[in-house]
């Protein structure tokens, strides 16, 4: 099972990486959201699948998850929470200030 | 000895404060006790029974990086100069300086030059020698550069640097190789060990690089482009950086280390070379000048070549004379960059051709000129310092011994004569100098930008000191040998110095070189317009700035052009050449170290349901690809976040999946209500080709990515250590959740800092959208 959740998470990292690469900002802000979610899977798996309990002590268990990744991903959802929120509200900011959501026109001025 | 390096820098600091009250107190005079009070406190260490003293700060002593002071013979002498001739040249700014001119940065910079030539000087530690190189080379640009609205300033500053910073850096590639071979970073313990130096593998590298360095600072043959560029630096500059002290840090460096390569013949044989073709290319193109300026910048170019070449040469006679005519320059080129300095304040140029007569103008001033030029040619005069230190010059090149090498035959055979010739042109533009200031001008027409007089009583006292210093040493010359003289010498070679320094030596060769110069010296400096078109074959056209101009603008034009290439403002290249770069590099790393493993032991079982979650994200993915609608788009990414939320219930990780549930609610719910705002999503009309290189790149991420999550996974090298939470968690922190506890309590700091981020992101969110340039307009 962890090596399907690892091409899992290389198949969302390659869409994330595919959308990112688009020229719209909306799609850009969903590239992120997967790319997010594709490395939470990433970590999640290196701490191994489905051996023991969840990590809540309770009497008589011996066996439980791994903890660290866990408390790792917890971080790491709540701070692309964070990143997207931005994302998504500088592309707001954005598309009003410049009235377009085209990558190729924001370039600045000095190329064009 | 460590306050007498760092009080000029620490004395820098106030030097803004007091220049605040310049206009009733030059800052000059504030700065001036300085190098004075430093120049007193060394005075006490001349003495006959000298002994070099040593000091050690600790600074990095983990890298072997230590502040170690070192006096010697070599040291004391360029601490005196640096000091003395500093004190002067503040004395002489104070009359030289408007004080409407920005004070203040000017002497900061001054001071900086001077505390980081003292520790040049005095370090025994070749990164803190190598530290207080670059800071000269800074400090000299800054200074260069002063009038920073002129033209040529700015480009002989940009100059200077880059030349005297690419010798720097190749100075430092040499200390490296050499503390590496050594084992040690302490200039006297290389010394002690020079039998093991001589013997690497590594020596013609090490030489070739320090020499670099060296050459390029003290402005050797062809690298003395930058000195008379140089010379756009106001004058105080010019006679303190780049006559008496700074330039010499290059001949300081080789003085320093000859001790270690000395007995190597390839020493002798390079700088041999260098020197003596500076010597004699500097004072021909001197003759060439009409600016006073770069006269005496090219005549510095070929003393400071003599001075190189007797480096070289290495024997007694040799390094006596080398030290001897250090001292003996400083004074009479110091005095003679002032001198220039008067003139072109008292007659607004400094244009030869259109100067002249000036004698009955500026009597004193013409007066400190002559000894200082009759001085500089070697005229045989016994009160003149020049002559002692040309003649022992003379009877070195005499002396040199055969070596096993056949170009050192050669070399011995052919310098004497080169070191005839140069000194020809020396005493040929010496009299073109001095002649062409004071003598009779052919063009009886002069009309100068000002009426010229004599120059303020102030200006006059540094140049007299030290012309009083060249007859002094020419009276005396014997005064300072044993007591200063010979300390110097012996700490480059210890067998070097002579008895006594004596004027007249009976009819020897040597004395018969300094007749030859002086007749057909003459001869050609009476003759000189007749035979100046000999500059028009050598060199023509041809000049070392073409090369460095073409090298400049070409190194200018290729790295706007790379950066330009990929600069191009296009989020989607930056993005490709990220990833790409990361693929590569990750990708060849993985193969040529046999990294990727796949190990199929040890795995969980795959039931139904996962499989089904899995599918549905993929497809949920792919989806948002291809929508072309935003609602839609939206709604699929969040399916692909509530997937992974059953993905993270099925793996047992309940405050992930709680967690994640109600981000995912959130930001679909922010998604919504941004979308509202956007342009709808578009059908791409995109080439084949645009959509195959996005194709590749996301792919090529995606598949490294799994191959290093199952490489990962298939190889154990460390232990776990969350054994230690697990462990842990309910006697230490209490709690019996283990994810809480890992969070707010073992990585308490991580997470209150992942809250910091949260706040401020909240608050970027917040300016974003609610503050405008213009109030009202929304």
């Amino acid at each position: 099972m962890e090596f399907i959740i690892c091409i899992l998470a290389g198949i969302l990292f390659a869409t994330g990486v595919y959308n990112i690469l688009q020229k719209q900002l909306l799609r850009i802000a969903i590239g992120t959201g997967l790319i997010s979610h594709a490395a939470h899977l990433f970590i999640l798996t290196m701490g191994k699948l489905k051996r023991g309990q969840p990590p809540i002590i309770l009497e008589g268990i011996t066996e439980y998850t791994d903890p660290l990744p866990h408390a790792l991903i917890l971080t790491s959802i709540v701070i692309s929470f964070g990143v997207t929120s931005v994302v998504l509200v500088l592309a707001y900011r954005t598309v009003n200030e410049n009235n377009t959501d085209n990558m190729e026109q924001l370039r600045g001025n000095e190329y064009e | 000895m460590i306050f007498a390096v760092l009080a000029p820098l620490l004395v820098a600091f106030f030097v803004p404060l007091v220049s605040r009250f310049k206009s009733s107190f030059h800052t000059g005079i504030f700065v001036f006790f300085v190098p004075f009070a430093i120049f007193v406190y060394f005075l006490q260490f001349i003495g006959p029974n000298f002994t070099p003293l040593k000091q050690t700060y600790n600074w990095i002593p983990s890298l072997h990086i230590n502040f170690d002071l070192y006096l010697d013979g070599l040291s004391l002498l360029f601490v005196l100069l640096i000091s003395g001739i500093g004190s002067l040249v503040v004395l002489y700014s104070i009359y030289y300086l408007d004080r409407s001119e920005r004070l203040g940065q000017f002497y900061v910079y001054l001071l900086m030059f001077m505390a980081a030539m003292l520790g040049i000087v005095l370090s025994d530690n070749v990164f803190v020698l190598y530290t207080f190189w670059e800071l000269t080379s800074i400090s000299s640009f800054l200074l260069i550069g002063y009038w920073h609205f002129k033209e040529r300033s700015r480009y002989g500053a940009l100059k200077s640097m880059l030349i005297t910073v690419f010798g720097g850096l190749s100075m430092l590639g040499g200390f490296i190789l050499l503390s590496v071979v050594a084992d040690t970073t302490s200039i006297q313990a290389m010394i002690a060990k020079s039998d093991y130096i001589l013997s690497n593998d590594y020596l013609p590298l090490i030489l070739a690089f320090i020499l670099l360095g060296a050459f390029t600072k003290s402005a050797q043959f062809p690298f003395h482009i930058w000195l008379p560029d140089a010379m756009e630096a106001p004058t105080p500059v010019s006679a303190y950086l780049h006559s008496a002290t700074m330039v010499k840090a290059g001949l300081y460096l080789i003085a320093r280390f000859s001790p270690i390569f000395s007995s190597y013949e390839w020493f002798f044989i390079i700088v041999s070379i260098f020197g003596i073709i500076t010597l004699c290319w500097g004072s021909y193109m001197a003759v060439r000048q009409t600016d006073l300026k770069a006269i005496l910048a090219f005549s510095t170019i070929s003393q400071l070549g003599m001075i190189m070449a007797m480096l070289g040469f290495g024997t007694n006679i040799a390094i006596f004379a080398a030290v001897f005519h250090i001292l003996n320059h400083a004074t009479f080129k110091g005095s003679l960059f002032m001198i220039a300095g008067i003139i072109d304040l008292q007659t607004g140029t400094r244009d030869i051709r259109k100067l002249g007569k000036l004698f009955t103008l500026l009597p004193i001033t013409g007066t400190l000129a002559l000894f200082g030029t009759f001085s500089m040619a070697g005229v045989p005069i016994p009160f003149l310092n020049g002559f002692y230190s040309k003649e022992l010059f003379f009877e070195s090149t005499l002396a040199l011994q055969n070596g096993t090498l056949s170009i050192t035959s050669f070399l011995t055979t052919v310098i004497p004569y080169l070191a005839v010739i140069g000194s020809i042109f020396t005493f040929v533009y010496s009299m073109y100098l001095f002649f062409g200031l004071f003598g009779r001008n052919k063009n009886n027409e002069v009309s100068l930008p000002k009426q010229p007089k004599e120059a303020p009583i102030g200006m006059l006292i540094s140049p007299s000191i030290l012309v009083i210093g060249v007859i002094i040493i020419g009276l005396m010359p014997n005064l300072f040998n044993q007591n200063f003289l010979a300390h110097a010498a012996a700490s480059i070679n210890p067998t070097a110095g002579i008895d006594a320094i004596s004027f007249w030596h009976g009819l020897t060769p040597a004395f018969l070189m300094s007749l030859i110069v002086v007749v057909i010296g003459t001869i050609l400096a009476l003759t000189r317009t007749k035979w100046n078109t000999v500059y028009d074959l050598l060199p023509g056209r041809f000049s070392f700035n073409t090369i460095y101009d073409q090298s400049v603008k070409s190194i200018d034009t290729f790295s706007s052009k790379m950066t330009n290439f990929y600069m191009n403002g296009s989020l989607r290249t930056y993005m490709i050449l990220i990833i790409t770069t990361t693929f590569i590099v990750s990708f060849v790393y993985m193969y040529y170290t046999d990294g990727f493993t796949i190990d199929f032991s040890d795995l969980a079982k795959i039931t139904t349901l996962e499989i089904v979650v899995v599918v549905a994200i993929v497809v949920a993915a792919i989806g948002t690809i291809f929508s072309n609608h935003n609602v839609a788009a939206i709604l699929i990414l969040g399916i692909t976040g509530y997937g992974v939320a059953i993905l993270f219930v099925l793996y047992r990780a309940p405050d992930l999946a709680l967690t994640q549930l109600v981000i995912e609610t959130i930001t679909v719910t922010l998604f919504l209500l941004c979308f509202y705002h956007f342009p709808k999503l578009t059908k791409r009309n995109e080439s084949k080709k645009t959509v195959a290189t996005n194709l590749f790149v996301s792919i090529g991420f995606g598949v490294l990515m799994t191959m290093i999550g199952i490489s990962a996974l298939s190889s154990s090298w460390f232990d776990k250590i969350s054994e230690y939470f697990i462990e842990t968690s309910l006697p230490i922190g209490g709690g019996k959740n283990i994810v809480n506890v890992i969070l707010v309590d073992m990585r308490g700091i991580d997470t209150l800092f992942e809250i910091a981020v949260l706040g401020l992101a909240g608050l970027a969110v917040f300016s974003l959208i609610k503050l405008r340039k213009n109030k009202g307009a929304k």
